[in-house]
């Protein structure tokens, strides 16, 4: 034991200094060569800079809505529910979006809202909504900002991103730069 | 939703067809035979070896493994302790978050020493950026200590009759700088490139479209992020750890995080192939956990994307599947495979919260980290294994009338209660955990009930799950259990203690034992042990011993609640 523990010691501050040192700054060199480096993509407009993969709150009816977040899209402490699937309280909770969601979009059918629009993520930062998601909101949308439906479709259309390489995964929309679009459209 | 299946098996296949050379290439680096990479960290480990004053060629026994092994990490606890108590005052601090409370630093260095990373606080508010680098420190030698002590065993079982086992710190500094920190590197690239932060700047204010001012949490994440997986560590830079946005930013990098954390856990049993020069026992190894790993996935990924029936019964669609607690880039059917990859292995990194899992699949998350031993946590789910191994070659020897030999060497009275003590040590801590902590919970109804955010069965099934999470090493949670509290930072950091180091002594001494005892030929009254038939010995052993020793305690949290909803 004794003579391990002068080695041992040695041993880890050597470590130290490589793996959170050398191997950090590696990274962060690294890092200059991305699109922001290494401050997180972000995209701009109307001068204003938002990060690009980070959920924002999208409550306001004019605007597509984003999922329900548990930490309301605070994203210094980002977390979520954590509630199992038989608890009556989490159950009421979805009963409640759901009643809340056809208040605001009248003439849809409960059939129509995908589960995504009713739950909460496991960020609270999801900055993503199903396909059937935006569509289920055209219509009130439309209503409110006076535009067609179909150049809110369209605008669906574009802003879907396919699964990897159309392959692999989800398909999905970027909420807020499918409403930065949205405020666009003229 | 085919998008999502075809997600999958890419994933596995991935994994599978990458760990082939790697595992060669980790059985040439402990063999010591040449590789590409050795023009280049051939000087960086001289440089390690000299400025520790350690010469590694020594050759050491068992016994002085493991000494090398507890004393270092008696010491990378108490460094870690002083980190987390001091990281108020200490520098890189800009969001000026507090030190750790005396209890949670207990539980938070015992976690990332015995690569856990059971996480009772959130990387957001209760880390420093260098509380973060020091606890990645952790992430690489923990997993690089898991890996020296089971290349060590893999001596052991090769060699006819000895004492000599190689040097441990040969092992451990190989397993870092050449398998764990070329990987990294390749990963953060990936990571950094697909939009993951690594800054040190501290949080930053925006304005959001809507009108609303929040704050972002950002940091040196790409940095701490690959060596999570590939460590199976688990811990997470931020709170929601590979559900954040910026730790997993899109489906790709879900694939690569996915792939790195079952990498080396496969890899190493392809190592043992190379290193023993018997490659149908290493595909009997991973076939037997292959079985085990896909029984436990197939059930989970259906209940996921079948959904809530409970939420089916409100008429709405549920075309995504189980999406409380998950993200939608990620989908349900990648959420689920994460969450049983995690588990089996010792990750206990996360995509999407478990605690939100249909019954089904949270017993499945429970079953992988009570078994412990399908591919399980680089370097320590072999020795779980080897466990297994040891016992059904006692079981099956004494079925069939033969002496019980494992690789030519007998295994004799003092292996056997080894072996049992360990293969008990879990389900004990485990049950015994839930039960004290059942008890309180129910007894003391005004203390404790902060403690729990589910009530009912999942509210039983959050506590087993700490608890075997804890005892398996693995650091995923229900994270509704408010687990920064006295009793649970005590209790995990207790456990974690426990079975992370007897489950390392204990095959150590085993393969030790065995080492030095005298070599038996093979003959034709031999059992066989790299058969099909001996891997569903051992597979049976497993059930039996693991899986139902649980039962019962299954049965009263996720079983109880699947009836209530089905």
């Amino acid at each position: 034991m004794k003579k391990n523990i002068i080695p041992a010691i040695r041993l880890t501050l050597v470590c130290f200094v490589f793996f959170s040192g050398i191997y950090t700054l590696v990274v962060l060199g690294a890092a200059q060569f991305t699109a922001n480096k290494g401050k997180g993509d972000v995209v701009v407009s109307n001068g204003k800079t938002y990060f690009a993969n980070l959920g924002q709150k999208f409550t306001n009816d004019k605007y597509f809505y984003s999922r329900p977040s548990a930490v309301d899209y605070n994203a210094a402490a980002a977390g979520a529910s954590n509630k199992g699937p038989s608890n009556p309280e989490y159950l009421k909770t979805v009963q409640t979006r759901i009643d809340t969601f056809l208040v605001h979009n009248p003439g849809i059918k409960k059939e129509a809202i995908p589960s995504d629009l009713v739950t909460s993520s496991g960020s609270g930062l999801d900055p993503d909504i199903s396909v059937p998601a935006a569509r289920v909101q055209v219509k009130r949308i439309a209503a409110i900002r006076g535009i067609g439906g179909g150049n809110l479709e369209q605008l669906i259309l574009s802003n879907t991103e396919k699964p990897l390489l159309g392959l692999f995964g989800t398909e999905k929309i970027n909420v807020l730069k499918l409403n930065i679009a949205l405020d666009n459209l003229k | 939703m085919n998008t999502e299946m075809s997600g999958m098996i890419l994933m596995y296949a991935l994994t599978v067809v990458l760990a082939i050379p790697l595992g060669r290439y980790i059985g040439k680096v402990y063999n010591n035979d040449k590789t590409w990479l050795d023009r280049i960290f051939n000087p960086v480990d001289k440089i390690f070896y000299r400025l520790s004053g350690i010469d590694p060629l020594k050759e050491m026994n068992w016994k002085q493994h493991l000494v090398a092994l507890l004393t270092i990490n008696l010491f990378w606890f108490l460094l870690c302790m002083f980190v987390l108590m001091n990281m108020s005052w200490l520098p890189l601090n800009p969001d000026k978050n507090p030190s750790m409370t005396a209890d949670l630093a207990f539980n938070t260095a015992i976690s990332f020493i015995s690569n856990t990373n059971l996480q009772h606080y959130s990387g957001e508010t209760g880390m420093s950026y260098f509380g973060q680098l020091t606890v990645m420190l952790f992430q690489f030698i923990s997993a690089g200590c898991g890996m020296a002590i089971a290349a060590t065993v893999f001596f052991a079982m090769r060699e006819k009759t000895t004492e000599k086992l190689g040097n441990f710190y040969f092992l451990f500094v190989r397993s870092c700088t050449r398998i764990l920190f070329p990987a990294a590197l390749i990963v953060a690239f990936f990571l950094l490139f697909n939009g993951t932060p690594m800054t040190f700047a501290g949080k930053d204010t925006i304005t959001t479209l809507q009108g609303d001012t929040v704050q972002v949490s950002r940091g040196p994440a790409a940095a701490f992020v690959p060596i999570k997986h590939l460590g199976t560590n688990g811990g997470g830079f931020f709170g929601s750890n590979s559900a954040h946005p910026f730790e997993n930013p899109n489906y790709f990098t879900n694939i690569v995080e996915m792939v790195t954390q079952m990498l080396i856990p496969i890899a190493m049993i392809f190592a043992l192939g190379y290193i023993l020069k018997r490659r149908k026992l290493a595909l009997m190894i991973l076939g037997v956990m292959t079985v085990g790993f896909m029984l436990l996935l197939v059930p989970t990924v259906v209940g996921e994307i079948h959904g809530n029936p409970a939420i089916a019964k409100m008429g709405i669609g549920q075309t995504m599947g189980n999406m409380e607690g998950k993200e939608v880039r990620i989908g349900s059917a990648a959420s689920a495979y994460w969450s049983i990859a995690t588990t089996v292995i010792s990750t206990g990194s996360v995509n999407a919260m478990h605690d939100s899992f249909m019954p089904l699949g949270g017993m499945n998350q429970m079953l992988g980290m009570m078994v412990n031993c399908f591919y399980g946590g680089v370097g320590v789910g072999f020795l779980n294994f080897f466990v297994f191994i040891i016992l059904a070659v006692f079981i099956s020897g004494l079925m069939v009338g033969r002496t019980p030999e494992f690789l030519g060497k007998k295994i004799e009275a003092r292996e056997m209660k080894i072996a049992m003590i360990i293969a008990l040590l879990h389900p004990l801590l485990i049950l015994t955990g839930t039960a004290i902590s059942s008890y309180l919970y129910a007894h003391h109804p005004g203390t404790y009930t902060g403690w729990l955010s589910n009530p009912g069965y999942h509210g039983f099934s959050e506590m087993l799950y700490e608890f075997s999470s804890s005892s398996a090493n693995n650091g995923s949670e229900f994270s509704g259990l408010n687990g920064n509290t006295p009793f649970w930072n005590i209790a995990d950091g207790v456990v974690m203690l426990l079975s992370r180091y007897l489950p390392i002594i204990g095959p150590v001494a085993i393969a030790g034992s065995l080492a030095a005892k005298k070599y038996v030929p093979e003959s034709a009254g031999t059992l066989k042990t790299d058969t099909a038939t001996f891997g569903l010995m051992v597979f049976a052993v497993i059930a039996i011993v693991a899986a139902l020793s649980f039962f019962p305690a299954l049965a009263l949290g996720p079983i109880a609640e699947y009836f209530s909803l089905y």
